[in-house]
């Protein structure tokens, strides 16, 4: 990925060798995304693969997000919330844990790979864990290749 | 649509790592980008004039700020926006900060994501809508639930300011557990003397309610609104017509076990359970007495000169609206009758910290005396158990109970002051005496009351020709010790009041799996929950001494006539909103809030001529968490700030 190249659709997988994973990760702003924020806070370090849509709880997050991600081409997507147990909502993550299970169940009988959708819980105190995710995620995208599984037909 | 894009260097924070001028220009390319600059620090007042002069020149009606976190700065470029005459909620931000110039080194990279984000933040702008602050009004009445010395304290401050409080406490008296204490440390101020003028304050405020021997059996509404349902129980005495005389139970023959005195002395079946009582009013207990079980004696009634005394009285269910509500629910002692080791709480001279405390009251049932309740003899070698249950994560409690060091210091002061030829032996694992004057007072007790404190546990209690014989360990020694024992006072921990998950739920809080109410921050906000209007205060909490309890209900208040004092509140208006044309009255949204902020309406539908069920939030209510977005199969229910179509505008624009 250079600065000279303004629009994402131009890396899109078009160049293998030149392949970068896009993910997309939908943190919830009371835990994953004061947690990412932490990472920064704190210096950390990881890929710079990933976008960070904010969110007010994963349970707000609905699958038709993490679908049309991967309808559009994007490599990994992950889901991240508060501690079970945790959640700002009392109960927000709980749906969240449920729904998506479903999905990446579903996702794999559709034959995507299942190491494109993951989820996480991270809490605001855990920067180095965001860092981490991050890291081991990009990683296992890379190890999956380019998401061409789902894309959109031309 | 005219978008202004303003990129902040953050200092060399942001634009050491990201080339903030060539995202700039970037950013002006996009569509819809009418302007796009940037400036060493958006957030000061230079920044924000920014801001508002090229709004102003360049007739803007969306922004993006490429800086912080939202988490640090939304509110100022809300307001800013809201300033330079753009709706606050038509203004976005790209955190290019948290998220990529501190975590990135590469320039090149970095200055690429710092482009997309704001692509990002592009896209959601172009969806949002302009939203208009919400505003609930308030019940200007706070709602105490507990009257132990957390929720005196919260009463008076909360009358002080002139504002009407209404204490709830279900037993027939105020006064909670502080009432049974004799001293408190590390002060020794006699606990009546400094908690019954509180109580009497209480009593006398002209601002203050007290609804005694009540229980709460609902709450429904929220911040501001709160609608409380309270079960009056039947007291069997008029309230209005009885002027404490005393009467009644001077003459009643029946004699129960005093739950005031633990047991160790009795009351009569009409009481009051100490003399002190707020309010001075008897209860009839109806378990016990001789009218209600067996239709006999009533000499209460005959007697009773004021003819306050009323059989037939029913539990009477009270509705009342309170703007606010403060927990002080307090808590109860740990069973030990868990521990095999201590006699599963079968010994009757093993006895807990409670009731050493009604036995040195002089006013209590054995006038002062240190007794051993078996045989009624004043105990002269008494062992101090502490840990009963705290710090003990196989059979009792995770954590430490706080007060229990100190306690157990005081009582083997007041053991050497009631009897000069008492010996106290203390069981410890820590001292834990972080406090004001708090590690002098057990220092005191240590060098200047003789008390002979040994570090170690107790293995083992058994009785043995009339003594309790304790066995355990000094670790410090290294010896196994066997003491004679007249008395054991065992330092149970404290725990939470039995039905406090019950309380939680019917406020919507949170709960700790030690069954504590969990507060909305640890540190930035002790006694808020997340369930705004709700505060907490005192050992429903975690536990704490009296200093803190106070200093809690306190804060606690404050934090209530904060809410007091407002015409009305003001929230933000990122709630949830239903689609009246494509709601289909599933009702799984009804099911998905963790609020029960949405209710079943009925509408006139015009295109199919009659009338239907569709979903409706309460906007006072709703807490913004999405939740019910996820389930609606008919996307009919959105979330403001966070809709459907501004997140996958957002997908669209990677």
């Amino acid at each position: 990925m250079t600065a000279t190249e303004g629009s994402p659709e131009r890396k899109r997988g078009k160049d293998k060798k030149d392949w970068e994973p896009r993910i997309v990760g939908f943190l919830c702003k009371w835990c994953s995304y004061a947690g990412a924020d932490l990472a920064g806070t704190s210096r950390l370090q990881y890929p710079p693969n990933i976008r960070i849509v904010r969110v007010p709880c994963s349970g707000r997050v609905n699958p038709l997000f993490v679908l049309k991600c991967l309808v559009n081409g994007i490599d990994g997507v992950l889901v991240s919330g508060c501690h079970i147990g945790d959640c700002h909502y009392s109960e927000g993550n709980f749906y969240a844990r449920r729904r998506f299970v479903i999905l990446k169940r579903l996702l794999e009988y559709l034959g995507i790979d299942p190491r494109r959708f993951q989820m996480s819980w991270i809490s605001a105190s855990e920067g180095d864990k965001w860092a981490r995710v991050v890291k081991e995620l990009v990683e296992e995208i890379k190890q999956a290749g380019p998401n061409t599984e789902f894309r959109k037909g031309i | 649509m005219k978008i202004g894009v303003f990129v902040c260097h953050c200092g060399t924070n942001i634009a050491a790592t990201v080339d903030v001028e060539r995202v700039s220009q970037e950013a002006a390319k996009e569509p819809r980008v009418k302007f796009s600059t940037t400036y060493r620090y958006m957030c000061s007042d230079p920044g924000q004039n920014l801001i508002k002069e090229a709004v102003k020149k360049h007739h803007l009606d969306r922004i993006v700020i490429a800086s912080c976190s939202p988490s640090l700065h939304e509110k100022t470029f809300r307001k800013c926006a809201e300033k330079a005459g753009v709706n606050p909620y038509l203004m976005e931000m790209a955190n290019i900060r948290e998220h990529c110039s501190w975590v990135h080194q590469d320039r090149v990279e970095a200055t690429a994501k710092a482009i997309e984000l704001i692509r990002l933040a592009l896209a959601k702008v172009s969806r949002n809508k302009p939203l208009e602050y919400l505003y609930i009004p308030i019940e200007k009445k706070v709602l105490i639930i507990g009257g132990g010395i957390a929720g005196i304290q919260s009463a008076i401050d909360i009358a002080f300011a002139n504002y009407p409080a209404v204490i709830l406490e279900r037993e027939p008296s105020i006064g909670g557990r502080m009432a049974r204490f004799d001293k408190t440390f590390p002060t020794l101020d006699c606990a009546a003397c400094i908690l019954t003028p509180k109580m009497v304050t209480v009593s006398q405020s002209k601002h203050v309610t007290m609804h005694t021997y009540s229980e709460i059996e609902g709450v429904k509404g929220h911040v501001g609104d709160f609608t409380v349902t309270i079960r009056k129980k039947a007291r069997s005495v008029d309230i209005n017509k009885c002027t404490g005389c005393g009467a009644c139970y001077n003459k009643c023959p029946v004699r129960v076990p005093s739950e005031f005195d633990m047991g160790l002395g009795k009351r009569t079946a009409i009481y009051i359970p100490f003399p002190q009582a707020v309010p001075n009013v008897p209860v009839i207990d109806r378990q016990n007495c001789l009218w209600f079980t067996k239709q006999k004696c009533g000499i209460c009634k005959k007697i009773c000169p004021f003819e306050a005394i009323d059989y037939d009285m029913q539990d009477e269910i009270i509705e009342e609206k309170f703007g606010a509500i403060i927990v002080a629910s307090g808590f109860t002692q740990f069973n030990h009758a868990v521990y095999g080791e201590y006699g599963y709480g079968k010994y009757k001279d093993a006895i807990t910290g409670l009731h050493f405390e009604r036995m040195a009251n002089s006013s209590g049932p054995t006038g002062g005396k240190i007794i051993r309740p078996s045989d009624g003899k004043e105990a002269r070698d008494v062992v101090f158990i502490q840990c009963v249950g705290s710090r003990d994560e196989q059979k009792g409690l995770s954590y430490c109970s706080r007060l229990c060091c100190m306690y157990t210091a005081k009582h083997a002061l007041l053991l050497k002051e009631h009897n000069k030829d008492a010996q106290a032996y203390v069981f410890y694992i820590d001292i834990r005496a972080a406090g004001k004057n708090y590690e002098e007072f057990v220092k005191k007790v240590q060098d200047e009351y003789g008390a002979v404190y040994l570090r170690g546990r107790v293995s083992r209690i058994f009785e043995k020709s009339g003594k309790l014989i304790v066995r355990g360990a000094d670790t410090l020694s290294g010896a196994q010790i066997e003491i004679k024992a007249d008395l054991v006072v065992l330092a149970t921990g404290l725990v939470a009041q039995p039905d406090a998950p019950g309380l939680a739920r019917m406020l919507h809080i949170p709960y700790d799996r030690n069954n504590l109410f969990t507060e909305a921050h640890p540190k930035l906000a002790p006694v808020e929950t997340i369930t705004s209007g709700v505060f907490l205060t005192g050992a429903c909490q975690s536990p704490k001494d009296i200093p803190d309890t106070v200093a809690t209900a306190s804060a606690a208040s404050v934090k209530a006539l904060g809410l007091m004092v407002q015409d009305r509140l003001q929230r933000e208006p990122l709630v949830a909103k239903v689609d009246a044309k494509t709601c289909s009255g599933c009702f799984a949204c009804i099911q998905a809030c963790s609020f029960t902020a949405i209710e079943e309406e009925e509408i006139e539908d015009k295109r199919l001529k009659k009338k239907r069920l569709i979903a409706k939030v309460l906007e006072g209510v709703c807490t913004g968490c999405g939740n019910c977005t996820a389930v609606c199969r008919m996307s009919a229910i959105d979330l403001e700030g966070f809709s459907n179509r501004q997140i996958m505008e957002e997908i669209e624009a990677l």
